[in-house]
Parts: structure tokens; sequence; C-alpha cells
């Protein structure tokens, strides 16, 4: 097995898919590697080193693409500047490729794999679960990205982060916000509390405070539960409400600190803007904000992507290339990543696209001439986590991820249409089955049973529909409820009360309501008792 | 009165509160709205009926309220009394009250059809009306006799060990055969207008269906009461819906259907936590299946340690997960853990609660209790979300747990809950282990977990060891 990794074509990209000190693994690994003249140079390897460990350097781009077997990149396949034309054309069909491929951004290159039957795996696309964390590529970047965004901040920061008492006067520390607790937030805030820095830091997710905590950070809350009890209509009210409270929180920050950096973003959407002209405005003298999300718009009104920009007298960074201005740190990460995907995937023994394991197949976009993007979910998770409210509205600060500019045309409906394959495949016993049932039933039944029979289908539909998604900690709550209202059948008895006492009907009638008037009554208490006991 | 097409308007919207009820009962933060939407349905739909065009004697009154007083006091005073502990017993004994009030609306619809007055059933309608009335009799004494035993195992007064007879399976068989024949027996005497042959026909079908109910539950053991309950309460639904086909009564139909196919949906779910097929729970006989196989006998030294001990360790930990089991609910020793936990969240350390899906004997019930001590529901985690966190925790507890940490169905292929998901709290740097002794859980599988290094034993009853640690924080 051949392992090709070429020079990164992308302007201004520094990162490689392998270093000196990864391509030794992989060769330990049974592979064979090759790698272009002058891949390593932006990130400070000389075709030397990788000599040294044992690769062989390809002056001919076009050779090394069409002669290896697996081809590593960091950014998608793109239009070689050099040779004018497109990277996914020179590979060999038939070849894997593993690198950042953004499928839903980039429908055309996803397409052009798939014709010529290459087996892409998409590193963005790993599954988060445990096993895949060693091939977390997402987060590995994250992480240099947040460290660096100290750095930056630092860079244009023109006073101490530490506090310090000198004979000349003291110096109090410098206050840094956080904004969004995802890897990178989590990153920058060690980072900064490393280099003296009182940081503070805000995410939507509740999980995430612990998690700032954990970090030495202070935890910023928003007071939102007095207007969450308004009642009616409550998700939509509440995201008003917390939106607000939330921008009102920043906006006092925004006074009394002296670095922010943000990392908000919402999957598939344009970053929300958080900190407005009049925020920036209000900060210090010589201030300075960090915009993580700037390829995706900002989450700073005034941040130029790509671009660092003075508003009165503070700074805003709006990098969007930060894992890349780590080059040597982050090829490294990323490596060291692809080096345990291809081990995952069975070494240079016995490489291979295994369909069966979950990590491979998760990051699988196109395989043997087919899109199998996106990965069909592993089965139904028997148990959705307890939503937590401010999730679902307003802004979600995730972990800072790195996404290619521009360029949306995803290959969805494809995808689509090859999942609903899958699933009709498995389902048609039992569709089969259930039609047959429906032709007995339509036959033989009279109209009058036909009308109930209706309500009857469609009640369970509705049942299914609804409990679905209930959360496995009100399960116990739930049956009891369930229960309470089975207890409806109390009408079949009162419907025989009319007959008198001399009537057995009515008799029977009247033990029917008895027992589940108990049901009913004591049903609906219990719900009531163990329900005013859940609290946060 | 009222017109029947009000009463109909009545039913829909009483029909529209069950669901938002249920859809309320999905989230914390509208559980408690969801409860009111049901109990204003029921008001709704019980006044709606009363009120109706059928309901028109002063006789009829007087019964109904003879009837729903006492049993709402009785209802009221359970409800108030009952121990959360006690909670899956409660919950499987109400189940059973529904069943006999379908199995008892079946008879009487039988002996006197209402709403028919006036209308002559064609012959397959006829047909259909008995069909429904001996399924909903079925189905409501299956559900009747098996919440029972379901309730009696709960409670102890029946033994929780899988009852195998001999040919189980071909007992179940021929008991249904039995009911079916019966029921078309019952069919053409109630055809011929033979009202006390067909009287004893269904009568017999009843205790037929009533045995099936019995020896369905009885053959399953208590580990997997979880799932029984909530297939009882699926049934309790079916039955109410079969009562509803039987009175022509579209809100009963889709009240039964709705709590059918919820009680379905929770069975699965319990299911998948097991990693085990819904049919083989059915058929029972947990851990008896595979006959000689039963696992690798597990044998080796176990260290113990004291509450004091333990108490120092927890001290310095800065990360600490609880698991939580039955053995927990039964010593009643929630109270002391929330207050040890409680006093380690003071001083710094993170605290996390476990819960696998199937701790406990009814699905969630290790919330309810936990939740019943005051112990935040956001610290309190699934399976699935902490698995991840036992390599970076420092001191696990485990409380009563034993086969959802066993790690023998990760490792052991012949294992009888081989493939069943566990928490993974031999990952940690220390597991503790909280027991009476080293007895076996339900399952009657010996525990590796116990005999591992970073494993220690604290003996004792949960709750004494619990107030011990507390004592000594």
């Amino acid at each position: 097995m051949r392992v090709g990794i070429p020079r990164e074509v992308f302007p201004g990209e520094c990162r490689v898919a392998g270093t000196p000190r990864t391509v030794k693994r992989m060769v330990q690994a049974g592979f064979e590697v090759w790698v272009e003249s002058g891949a390593g140079q932006a990130a400070g390897h000389t075709d030397q080193a990788y000599v040294e460990g044992a690769c062989t350097i390809v002056e001919d781009v076009r050779k090394l693409w069409a002669e290896c077997d697996i081809i590593l990149k960091v950014r998608p396949p793109q239009m070689h500047p050099a040779l004018h034309e497109h990277e996914a054309d020179l590979i060999r069909p038939g070849a894997a490729l593993l690198g950042f491929i953004w499928p839903s951004q980039n429908g055309e290159v996803v397409e052009k794999l798939r014709s010529r039957k290459v087996s892409t795996i998409s590193m963005d696309c790993v599954p988060r679960i445990t096993r895949a964390q060693k091939v977390d590529a997402l987060s590995a970047m994250a992480n240099a990205a947040g460290y660096r965004a100290v750095v930056e901040a630092v860079q244009h920061y023109p006073r101490f982060l530490a506090g310090q008492v000198t004979a000349a006067g003291s110096v109090p520390p410098a206050k840094v916000l956080v904004i969004g607790a995802g890897v990178a937030g989590l990153a920058a805030i060690g980072a900064a509390r490393g280099l003296g820095a009182s940081v503070r830091a805000f995410d939507t997710r509740e999980a995430a405070l612990e998690q700032i905590q954990s970090m030495g950070a202070e935890p910023l809350r928003v007071d939102i539960k007095e207007d969450a009890e308004g009642g009616g209509g409550y998700a939509k009210q509440m995201s008003d409400a917390f939106l607000e409270a939330e921008l009102k929180l920043f906006a006092k920050q925004a006074m009394e600190v002296d670095i922010i950096i943000t990392t908000a973003l919402i999957p598939g959407k344009a970053a929300p803007k958080l900190i407005t002209a009049g925020m920036v405005e209000s900060m210090r003298q010589g201030s300075v904000i960090v915009d993580l999300a700037a390829p995706q718009g900002g989450n700073c009104v005034l941040t130029k992507p790509g671009e660092v920009v003075k508003h009165k007298s503070v700074t805003i960074v709006g990098y969007e290339d930060l894992p890349s201005r780590m080059s040597l740190q982050a090829s490294w990460l990323y490596s060291s990543v692809l080096v345990n995907m291809l081990e995952e995937m069975g070494g240079g023994e016995g490489f291979h696209v295994d369909m069966e394991n979950e990590v491979v197949r998760g990051a699988l976009v196109t395989h043997d001439g087919m899109l199998t993007w996106p990965a069909p979910k592993p089965a139904p998770k028997p148990a959705a986590p307890a939503p937590v409210p401010a999730e679902k509205v307003g802004v979600s600060e995730q972990a800072w991820q790195e996404v290619p500019h521009g360029k949306e045309k995803p290959g969805e409906k494809q995808a689509a249409a090859a999942k609903a394959k899958a699933k009709a495949g498995k389902g048609w016993l039992w569709m089969t089955l259930a039609a047959l049932a429906m032709i007995g039933v339509g036959w033989g039944a009279p109209e009058s049973f036909l009308s109930h029979f209706t309500v009857f289908v469609l009640a369970i539909f509705v049942g299914w529909q609804v409990v679905w998604n209930v959360t496995p900690a009100l399960h116990t709550p739930l049956m009891s409820v369930t229960n309470a209202i089975s207890g409806i059948i109390v009408i079949g008895g009162m419907l025989h009360l009319g007959g008198g006492l001399g009537d057995w009907a009515t008799i029977l009638g009247i033990v029917a309501v008895l027992v589940a008037s108990i049901n009913i009554s004591g049903g609906f208490l219990v719900t009531r008792r163990m329900l005013a006991m859940f609290q946060r | 009165m009222i017109s029947t097409n009000f009463q109909t308007v009545a039913y829909v919207v009483a029909a529209a509160l069950f669901i938002l009820s249920l859809s309320g009962l999905s989230n914390p933060e509208t559980a408690r709205r969801g409860n009111m939407f049901g109990i204003v349905g029921m008001v709704l739909a019980l006044l709606a009926t009363a009120l109706g065009e059928t309901f028109d004697t002063v006789g009829a009154w007087v019964l109904l309220l003879a009837a729903v007083a006492p049993a709402c006091v009785i209802g009221v005073v359970v409800a108030k009394r009952v121990k959360m502990t006690e909670m899956p017993q409660l919950v499987a004994l109400l189940h059973s009250f529904v069943g006999a009030a379908a199995v008892l609306v079946g008879f009487s619809t039988y002996l006197h059809p209402t709403g028919g007055e006036g209308h002559v059933l064609t012959h397959a309608e006829e047909l259909i009306h008995i069909i429904e009335v001996y399924v909903g009799v079925g189905i409501g004494s299956i559900t009747f006799t098996g919440s029972v035993i379901a309730c009696g195992k709960l409670h102890g007064k029946i033994s929780g060990a899988p009852l195998t007879l001999p040919g189980r399976h071909m007992l179940n068989l021929v008991l249904v055969i039995l009911t079916v024949v019966c029921g078309v027996l019952f069919a053409r005497a109630a055809g011929a207008d033979n009202i006390s042959g067909a009287l004893v026909w269904l009568g017999l079908g009843t205790v037929l269906t009533g045995i099936i109910g019995l020896h369905l539950v009885a053959a399953i053991g208590g580990a997997d009461m979880p799932v029984v309950v909530s297939m009882l309460n699926s049934y309790s639904g079916w039955a109410a819906s079969a009562a509803g086909f039987m009175l022509s009564n579209d809100l009963l139909i889709i009240t039964g259907a709705l709590v059918g196919s919820s009680g379905a949906i929770l069975s699965y779910i319990m299911c998948k936590g097991m990693n085990r097929s819904f049919i083989s729970v059915i058929l029972g006989g947990f851990g008896t299946a595979d006959g000689g196989g039963g696992g690798v006998v597990v044998e080796g030294d176990h260290r113990e340690i004291s509450a004091v001990d333990t108490a120092a360790r927890l001290k310095q930990a800065k990360k600490v997960i609880i698991v939580p089991g039955y053995g927990m609910a039964v010593a009643q020793a929630q109270h002391a853990l929330a207050d040890v936990t409680k006093k380690l969240r003071d001083s710094g350390v993170k605290v996390s609660f476990a819960i696998h899906p199937v701790a406990g004997r009814l699905p969630g019930h290790m919330n309810v209790l936990l939740a019943e001590a005051h112990v935040p529901y956001d610290i309190v985690h699934e399976m699935e979300d902490i698995n991840d966190e036992f390599p970076e925790t420092d001191v696990v507890l485990v409380i009563g747990a034993n086969d959802i940490v066993n790690p023998a169905a990760l490792d052991d292929p012949t294992s009888p809950i081989a493939g069943m998901p566990v928490l993974h709290v031999w990952e940690s740097k220390l597991v503790v282990v909280m027991k009476r002794s080293m007895a076996s859980g339900y399952a009657g599988i010996g525990n590796p977990l116990f005999f591992k290094e970073n494993t220690s034993m604290l003996f004792g009853d949960a709750k004494k060891v619990v107030e011990d640690i507390r004592a000594a924080l």
C-alpha cells in the first residue's frame, strides 16, 4: 500500500497531512510513503527530514496522485494552480482519499470523487463516539485554534496578562471573556489562564458550565428562570428573552473585560451576532477581540473575515486560518489522527474499507462509485438526552470548527434517496404484512367498524410519535400518567349504569366504574407527586 | 343534558388533551403541565358522558356517585401513602384495575348492548361486535392476572425467580388454541341468542386468558420487570381500546391506542437498553435459557474498604460518579446519598449520577428516587452520555447495583447477559461497590468486577453505609 502526501495548494495553507515523525509511524504500520517535494516546507519540514523518515520524495505531482493507493490531504481537492487541473481528476480511480472534505459544502468535488470510484474518508464526518476520539480531527484542530486565539490576542494586547506588583506600581491581571466553551473555547481558557489572565466564560449548554469551571474559569450565567415561568408558547418566548438576557450580559461584560474570544457557531448557519458595535466601543482602550467564528461571518458585527481591523482603539482579529498559523503543531496533530485512521482501517497489510466499522462508515463519503454520505444513523438511540432548554433556542455555542469558505451545493438529495432505499429494503416485509392485513380488514368489515378502525390506527401513530422523544428520566411518571389515562375505560362502565340495580349489567358496570376510578384518581395523584420532585 | 353532537365535541377535546398530556410528559419542564392536561381531559370526558343522552336517569347518577366517591378516596389515600420505592408495584396494581374494568365492561356490554336502540345490527356487524367483546375481555383478563402477578413479584410476595414449567412454550400454545376455540363456541352461542350458553363460553375464555397472563408474567424473571410493567401498561391501553370498539366509543379507542402504543414503545426502549429482543423477554426464562452454559464461573480475591476510608477517598477526588441500583431503592438510601452528594459538591468535588436504562424495577425508577431526595436532575446522566467519562473519574460508588456494571457482558460471550450495554465503571481509578454480601444479582450471574484490582467492596446495608460515609465526611 502506497500513501501519498501532496503539498497543500490552498493559498496560505501551511499545514501538511504528514510530518517526519508521523510518516515514520505510517512506515511502521506497513505503508510505503511518497511525499511531494516541498510539501512540508510551510510547516517547517525539509525534504531531507522526510527522507530520514524513510519516505520517497517525489517531484512529479501527477505521478504522486496517479500512483498512490491512498492520498492524505488537509484541504478538500481543488483546482491545482500550477497544473490547471482539478486535484480530484488527478487521483487514481479506485484509490482512497483522507482529508477534510466538508461534503455538505463541496457537492461538486464529492461528485467528482464518486464518479472516479474513490473511497473518500472525510475527517470532518467522523462520528462523535468514544471509540472515534483518537480520529477526531476537528477537536484536534479546534484545540490548536483556541490556543492560537489567545496568542493572537496577546500579540495585539498592549499590556500584561498576569497581574504584577512592581516597584513602579501594581498591575491588575487582564480579564478575558470566552464565549462558547467547546473544544476551542476550553483550549482558549486554558491558554489564557496559563498566561495569568483572569478568565470568565459563557456557554448556553448547562454541561459546559461545569467544564468551564474545571478549566479554572468563572462560568457566567444568565438568569432567565423568571421569564420561563410565563407558560404558553414557552420555547419561543424564552428564546427571545434568553437572547436578550445573553446580549445584556455581554454588554455588561464588554465594559469590564480586556479581551473577548468568541467561538459561537450554529451548525449550518451564519454565526450569531453577539458583539455589537456599541459593545466594542464600550470596551477599554487597547482591548482585543478574537473572533473564531470569522469564517462564518463572525460573532462580532465589526469583524472582517481574514483581517485584523482596528475600530477606535479596539483591535478585532478575524483570521480564518488559525490552525494553519500553528502549522507545525497542527500538522503533527492532524497527521497523527490520520495515522490512527489508517490503522483503524487495517494498516498497511490489511487496509480496506470496512462498512461494518462505524467509525469508518461514518466518515465514508464516497465508495466504489456510490455516494455513502450521510451515513445511516446507528440503531435508534434508546435514550434521547434530556434537552437543555437553552440549546433549542437562540444561540448555541459550539466547538469552533474549521469550515471552508463559500460554495454551498450539498449533494443532499442523492444522499436522502440512498438512505431511503436502504431503509425500504429492511421494512418491506412488514409493509407487505401490514398491507395484507389492511386488505383483509377492508374485505370483511362493515362500514361502522371501519370508521372506528381509522380512528384506532391514527391514534396509534399519534401515540408513537408523541412518546418517542420522552426522556428516560420521565419513564415512570409517563407510565403512571398513561395508566391514569387508560382509566378512561370508566366510560364503558358508566354507560351501563342506567339499568337499575336489578340488572346484572349495571352491577358489573358499578364495579367497573369503581376500580377504574381508583385508577384514575390514584394514577394522576401519584404522577403529580412524582413530578413535584423533579427539580434542578 | 347535552346533545350527542356536543358530547362528541367534548370527546374530541378530551382526546386532544390526552395527546398534549403525553407530549408534555416528554420533558421535565413541561411535565407538570402535561399531567394537568390529563386531569382536565379526564374530567371533561367524564362530565360529557355523565351529561349525555344515554345517562338520563337519576338512578344512574346515584350509582355513579356511589361508585366514584369511595374510589376517589381510596385512590387518593393510596397515592398519598405509597412510598416512592413502592412505585413499581403500585403502577402494576393500577394496571390490574384497568384489566379488571375491561373484563367487567365486556361482560356487561354483552348482557346489555348500548347505543344500538332501534338500530338493527347486520349479521356482519353483530359478528364483529361479538368478536370485539371476546377480544376485549381476553386482553383485559391477561392484563388483570399478569399485573397482579407482576405486582406480587415486585412487592416480594411472590418469588422473583422465573417460573419455568417444562414445555412452557407448548403450554402457552395450547392455551391460546383453547382460547380461540372458546371464542368460536362463544360466537356461535351468541349468534343463536343462547345467552346462558354464551356466558359460559365467555367465562371460560376469561379464565383461559387469565391463566395465559398469569403464566406469561410468572415465567419472566425479576430483572426483566421494567419491560413487563411497561408491556402491561401497553396491554391496559389495548384493553381500553377494545372496550371502545365494543361500545362504538371513539374516545375510548383513541385513548386506549395512545396508551397502548406508548407502552409498546417504552417496552421496546427497555429491551434496547438490555440488548435483547422483545420476544425473548416476553417468552421469559432469563438466565436459564442457555442451560449448561451459564457463563464462566467467577472466582478470585476481593478487597474490602471501610466507610471512613471511602469518605476520605471521596474527599480527595476531583470527580465522582455514583451508580445507583435497585439495592439503593430497597435500603431507602437515596436521602443519605443526596446529603453526601451535596457535601461533596459544596467542597468542590464534581459529582454525577450514572443511570443505566434498566436500573431498578421500573423504567426511570432511579430518576424518580433521586428526584425525591432532591438530587438536581441535571447531574443525573444516562448511560450513553456518561459512559465515556469513567476513565477520567477518580472514584465510582456503586450502590446496590450488580448486573448493570458487570464487565462479563462485554468480555464473556457465554455470559447470559453478553451484549447487554453496561456502565464501564471499572475504567475509573477506584470503584467502591456497596453490597450486602458477595451474592450475585437478580440475573444470578457472578460479577468479575468485584475481583478487579481497582475495586473495593464495602459490605453492609446500603443506607447504613451511606450514613456512615456522610458522618465521616
